[in-house]
């Protein structure tokens, strides 16, 4: 099952639509950690909302993807984790801890969009 | 507690990756039809996952078996994950959080415990492992 991932502007946007087996998470993070510099990208967002499950596999994959997107020079944001999917991962004892989450797509394009932040802005920062 | 099948049973081989997503889809729809609600769908869906990847790490062949059960007062899921793998020598280690063998997040037993209801595990050095656990409607 291949993502879609879609370049906007400084973005990259990768939108799961369906379960994804060990390797397709796999795949996922390997053709996203090229692609950033590939398309020398400011900002990745995984939209996570068609996953019913986010297992201790999906959860480190979606760790390790941010924590190489940052060492690639850019920042991540995991958009849509569902209510029941949360509750579920908390009692499994997963957390994404030191990874940016976002409510939804829109949330987390404000959130790379933010000033002073991987936006490709620099020039408009507050100084300060 | 003392738990009847009703004449619900799914059984998945698994052995490969792919069958830990058929397993963990096979048990949502049957949670859903014994009426749990959709934050059980999802934990019964993240328990087995973790149930299914154990087997295919650890014993690399295995079976998950769903069933639909009544205790006479209420109705629930049952899944019994079974492998004739290497089994596990020290089962009190293994339900501590944060051992694991494999370099995994040894995260496994003890969340899939604190995910369902009811949960047993019974495993054999060098002969496998099974382990039942149980989610009811609320």
């Amino acid at each position: 099952m291949q993502v879609p991932i879609l370049k906007q502007g400084p973005y990259l946007i990768a939108t799961v639509q369906s379960a994804l087996t060990d390797d397709d998470l796999k795949e996922l993070r390997n053709v996203l950690v090229e692609k950033v510099g590939h398309l020398r990208s400011r900002g990745v967002i995984v939209d996570v909302t068609a996953l019913d499950v986010i297992d201790s596999f999906a959860t480190r994959t979606l760790r390790d993807v941010a924590h190489m997107i940052r060492l690639r020079g850019a920042e991540t944001v995991i958009v849509g984790i569902q209510p029941e999917v949360a509750f579920s991962m908390v009692k499994l004892g997963l957390t994404l801890e030191g990874v940016a989450t976002s409510l939804d797509l829109e949330e987390g394009l404000a959130y790379l969009g933010r000033p002073g932040k991987a936006s490709g802005r620099e020039g408009r920062r507050d100084p300060g | 507690m003392k738990a009847v099948a009703i004449p619900v049973e799914v059984r998945v081989a698994v052995g490969a990756d792919v069958d830990i997503v058929t397993a963990r889809q096979k048990g949502r729809e049957l949670a859903a039809q014994c009426g749990l609600s959709s934050t059980d769908l999802a934990v019964v869906a993240t328990a087995i996952s973790e149930l299914a990847r154990n087997i295919v790490r650890y014993a690399v062949r295995g079976e998950i078996v769903l069933r639909a059960v009544d205790n006479g007062t209420k109705r629930g899921i049952e899944v019994v994950a079974t492998d004739d793998g290497p089994g596990i020598s020290d089962v009190p280690l293994a339900m501590q959080d944060g051992y694991s063998t494999s370099g995994g997040l040894g995260l496994g037993l003890p969340g899939v415990r604190r995910l369902m209801d009811e949960f047993d595990i019974v495993s054999r050095f060098g002969k496998g492992t099974t382990v039942t656990v149980r989610k009811w409607r609320r």
